[in-house]
């Protein structure tokens, strides 16, 4: 797929970008969205499916409660109404992985509506207005064997598996997001992360981007500086990643510019990314699209939430991400550049689990942005992914803190930590790494060090007191860093220069 | 016993409580009777002799036969999906399927100790109204061959006019349950709709659908009921409230007595000014029927609803729409046939061929209306509109049951037309629904009960009540039925005889 592309700065000049995202969240629920059937991830295909969920003649939905309640609850912390009535709605089309041939979802009466989420980008915060969140089900999903791409073209044939059929699926759908100007993509990638955020918060879906729990469909248009209208917009679906979020806005508005400079206009068109590439190639266009004849569900009574529950539930949300930041930056006593590493860094939850464990915030910080951040640097894992716990952290600091050992020794403690063989405390005690005090060991071989280097402890008898620290390292090295270096350096100063 | 077929259930009640005969027996009897006269009457699609047997087997052994309807055999509609049992709806496109589960007045009338005989046939998916939609069979009217069963209950109510079975499940959505069992002269009640679940009941119109008893006397009808009515989990529409005591208001009935109650006769069904297409006989019988209701003490009046003119072109669009989407789901990709899957088509090509292949003309008229009906631009003008006049229907119903306690009018407009000659003027045979829609719309209960002869052919008086009052609906029917002595059925005995 090589199309023309503008450099990214150079689109800027010329074109306004705007930005729109509908995203699917697969809810936690442990049934789901009509049906009895678990909604537990990577079962044997088929297996977990029954008459509702295959569209099996006669069977009817019933709309499953927690998956109500969910979201009204993601609604309630996107700052949107709650209807106070709202019902499904059949979306009529035809394909393999729709058991009824229609998708149960929501149409012009949706659960929530009008909220907005506040994203920050280098310091800057962006508004994104949320225009409706509805309750829907997951289809199932296609196989396609044979053939090169995994694709239906050039598929020797298809297999379905009807266990996700019926999850249920919460879309959540911007309105345009425009004024970003150069910050658009990473504006959309910001606000998938603090979606993303908030959704774990809420404990309403694992949202794993990588098993499709959470999954964005990108909107992007151009419009030329100054134009008040909006350009025609395209939607890139089977954006899997963060990452890929503002990949494929930034891939859109170079290719959407290319195109427009060279006269083009853009056809409003479905666009699959491209994880590899990073780009996008034309899917179905919306010219041709289904008429999906919409009309309110029948099998189902409408949902008509009590407004005393609703503002029950909105008494019990919890603290969400943006006001927890704010909380923890105020106890911390961070400055918003320092917060944001932290933030991207993925270690706010690390770090606030080490504090409780009993470490200063500068302590948990240096661990998990230092040390514990270049091992899983290393590993190519995530950090949080790391085998040690918070606790264990706050443990390896108070070792410190206490003088039990030094920072290279706490090192030597934390390999054993992920290692696996306990405790940091435990890993002292069996590797033998506490720092040793003024014992015999000590003394020995502070004598060693100053015999074995007459001419240094001339220089330092000369006063180049400097030249002590050659010594303090012989003596590090002979005790195999076991010794606390302030103590070796005040032994070695008493010997030589006898003060 | 003498003939068994001849006993209604409430008599096969009777006998099997008193030890006068088995389930076996009464199981055995309906059994013969099919093999016997089906080939000819054409009520079934599938009959489950061998399971029947041994169903009436274990009933006998339990020795709960004769407590409530244990072991009665009845007959179901073949839109009711049966675990193991083949269902086709009346469509070639569900040729041999097997559901892997049953619907729940299925397993309501099986956990009540009833015998299963069979599966009756219908209009293709519940399309019609003179069971010549079927993809499989032609049924014929027990009082006349040559005529139709009315539909799309019409293997039902063949079944139970000819004595193949004393009980059968039916439904209804646009008088599918009454417009039968008017010309057939049975009992058939359509119930309040969400009283009944839709579990298991291959939807046609999901806003409209009902099952419904029919049966040849209307404490028969109403024992059926209370079976299978009551709330449903499985069903969201199914209302949470205790099912009506329709036998206790059957009884009540059959006593005779109606004074106080207030009858209202609706003009805009048959009255002055609105009796084209009423055939005179059919005028004639209703009348006499009312005249019954007054000497059994019932105040009668007319009563003007005016929007039930209004019904025939809203269910026309209603109906096709929720069958649009509803038939969806017949694509070949999950149950039934599939048609074309040879390597040398697409998947939306298979779709294509076996929907093609698979529906009747009837079921392609309903679709393409009803995707019509829900298309961009057209929705607000036909579905919309539609949906408007469903609650004008259903304000004039309300209206009127603040002056009144039951309406009544005429079942259908005609008695049962020759075979064949609807086929070719789809206006005609949906006109037959005339007098049942306005029911169906507003969801309010309605009872077909018969009312006599026209030229030889039976004559139903419609009954319809207030939401959750379907008892009124049993009350009257049963009066009706008393005060013209015996059950219609029983001239068909005596001409056999």
């Amino acid at each position: 797929m090589s199309e023309p592309l503008v450099e990214f700065d150079d689109v800027l000049t010329r074109y306004e970008p705007v930005i729109g995202l509908e995203t699917h969240v697969e809810l936690g629920t442990e049934s789901k969205m009509f049906c009895g059937c678990t909604t537990a991830f990577g079962a044997e295909p088929n297996t977990q499916t029954c008459p509702v969920c295959l569209g099996l003649p006669g069977s009817l939905p019933v709309a499953n409660a927690a998956a109500v309640e969910s979201t009204i609850r993601i609604g309630l912390a996107l700052g949107c109404r709650i209807a106070s009535w709202s019902r499904f709605a059949r979306k009529n089309y035809f394909y393999p992985d729709i058991p009824k041939g229609f998708q149960t979802s929501q149409y012009d009466e949706p659960l929530c509506t009008a909220g907005h989420l506040d994203v920050e980008v280098d310091g800057e915060t962006y508004r994104v207005e949320i225009e409706r969140v509805h309750l829907e089900e997951d289809t199932g999903k296609n196989l396609h064997v044979g053939g090169a791409t995994g694709r239906i073209h050039g598929a020797e044939y298809s297999l379905v598996d009807f266990n996700r059929a019926g999850i249920p699926l919460v879309e959540i759908v911007t309105r345009p997001v425009a004024g970003a100007g150069a910050k658009a993509p990473e504006v959309a990638r910001a606000y998938v992360t603090e979606l993303r955020e908030i959704i774990q918060t809420l404990g309403a879906s694992d949202v794993r981007m990588e098993q499709g729990s959470l999954r964005c469909d990108v909107n992007t248009s151009l419009a030329p500086v100054g134009s008040l209208e909006w350009g025609t917009r395209t939607e890139t679906k089977n954006v899997n990643s963060l990452r890929s979020v503002e990949r494929a806005v930034r891939y859109e508005m170079r290719r959407q510019a290319a195109v427009l400079d060279a006269g083009g206009r853009i056809v409003q068109e479905t666009r699959h990314f491209h994880e590899d590439t990073g780009s996008t190639s034309p899917g179905r266009s919306k010219e041709e699209a289904t008429d999906y004849r919409y009309f309110p569900e029948p099998d189902l009574v409408p949902l008509a939430p009590d407004a005393e529950w609703v503002e029950k539930l909105a008494a019990g949300l919890p603290e969400l991400p943006a006001a927890r930041r704010a909380r923890l930056r105020e106890e911390w006593g961070l400055s918003a550049t320092e917060m944001a590493w932290l933030v991207n860094a993925g270690a706010l939850g690390v770090v606030e689990g080490t504090v409780a464990a009993g470490a200063s915030p500068a302590d948990a910080r240096k661990w998990w942005l230092g040390e514990l951040a270049r091992r899983a640097n290393d590993a190519g894992v995530e950090l949080t992914a790391l085998p040690v716990t918070p606790r264990q952290v706050a443990e390896l600091s108070a070792l410190v803190a206490e003088g039990t050992v030094n920072d290279q020794l706490a090192r030597q403690a934390l390999d054993g930590v992920l290692a696996g063989e306990g405790d940091p405390r435990a890993v002292v005690e069996s590797r033998g790494l506490a720092v040793l005090g003024e014992s015999d060991e000590l003394v020995a071989a502070v004598d060693v060090a100053i015999a074995g280097a007459p001419d240094v402890v001339a220089k330092v008898q000369g006063g180049k007191v400097q030249a002590l620290g050659a010594l303090v390292g012989a003596v590090m090295k002979a005790t195999r860093g076991k010794a606390d270096a302030a103590t070796v350096r005040r032994m070695l100063e008493e010997r030589v220069l006898g003060s | 016993m003498s003939d068994l077929t001849a006993l209604t259930a409430v008599e096969l009640q009777a006998a099997l409580a008193a030890g006068e005969t088995s389930s076996v027996e009464v199981t055995r009897a309906h059994l013969d009777r099919i093999a016997a006269e089906d080939g000819a009457l054409g009520a079934f699609l599938h009959v489950t002799a061998d399971a029947a047997l041994a169903r009436a087997a274990e009933v006998d052994a339990s020795g709960t036969a004769g407590t409530g309807l244990a072991g009665i055999p009845v007959a179901l509609k073949d839109v009711f999906v049966t675990e193991g049992v083949p269902t086709t709806s009346g469509s070639r496109i569900l040729e041999g399927w097997r559901p892997p589960y049953s619907a729940t007045v299925a397993s309501r009338l099986a956990d009540a100790g009833t015998v299963l005989l069979g599966k009756t046939n219908m209009d293709e998916f519940a399309m019609g109204s003179s069971t010549e939609n079927s993809a499989y069979a032609v049924t014929r009217n027990p009082w006349d061959h040559d005529r139709i069963p009315g539909g799309s209950s019409g293997g039902s109510s063949a079944a139970v006019a000819g004595r193949l079975a004393p009980l059968a499940l039916g439904t209804d959505t646009g008088g599918s349950i009454r417009q039968p069992a008017a010309v057939t002269g049975l009992v058939g009640h359509k119930p309040t709709y969400g009283s009944v679940s839709r579990y298991g009941l291959i939807a046609f119109s999901s806003s409209l659908d009902q099952a419904g008893p029919m049966a040849r006397t209307v404490l028969d009808a109403a024992l059926l009921h209370e079976a299978i009515g009551g709330h449903d989990p499985r069903d969201s529409t199914s209302i949470d409230a205790p099912v009506p005591t329709v036998v206790e208001a059957a009884r009540r009935g059959a006593g005779g007595d109606l004074s106080g109650l207030r009858v209202g006769v609706v003009r805009e069904l048959g009255g002055e000014g609105a009796r084209e297409g009423y055939e005179q006989g059919v005028l004639d019988r209703f009348a006499e029927g009312v005249a019954l209701l007054e000497a059994a003490g019932a105040q009668v009046r007319e009563v003007s609803c005016p929007s039930f003119g209004l019904a025939l072109p809203a269910y026309y669009l209603i109906a096709p729409s929720e069958a649009s989407s509803n038939l969806a789901r017949f694509e070949g990709m999950r149950f039934g046939i599939r048609v074309g899957d040879d390597g040398s088509h697409d998947v939306d090509e298979v779709m294509a061929l076996t929907r093609e292949q698979g529906f009747g003309p009837e079921v392609k008229r309903r679709i393409i209306l009803g995707t019509y009906a829900l298309s961009a631009g057209y929705y607000e003008a036909y579905y919309g509109q539609a949906q408007k006049v469903r609650t004008l229907i259903s304000r004039d119903f309300s209206a009127a049951y603040d002056d009144v306690d039951v309406l009544v009018s005429p079942t259908s407009p005609t008695v049962a037309w020759p075979i064949g000659a609807r086929v070719e003027d789809p206006l005609a045979m949906y006109a037959a629904d005339l007098c049942t829609l306005p029911a169906s719309l507003a969801g309010v209960p309605a009872i077909s009960v018969p009312c006599g002869l026209s030229d030889g052919l039976p004559v139903g008086l419609q009954v319809m009540a207030p939401a959750l009052a379907d008892d009124r609906c049993y009350r009257v029917a049963a009066a009706v039925e008393a005060a013209l002595g015996a059950p219609l059925t029983d001239r068909l005995l005596e001409r056999a005889a």
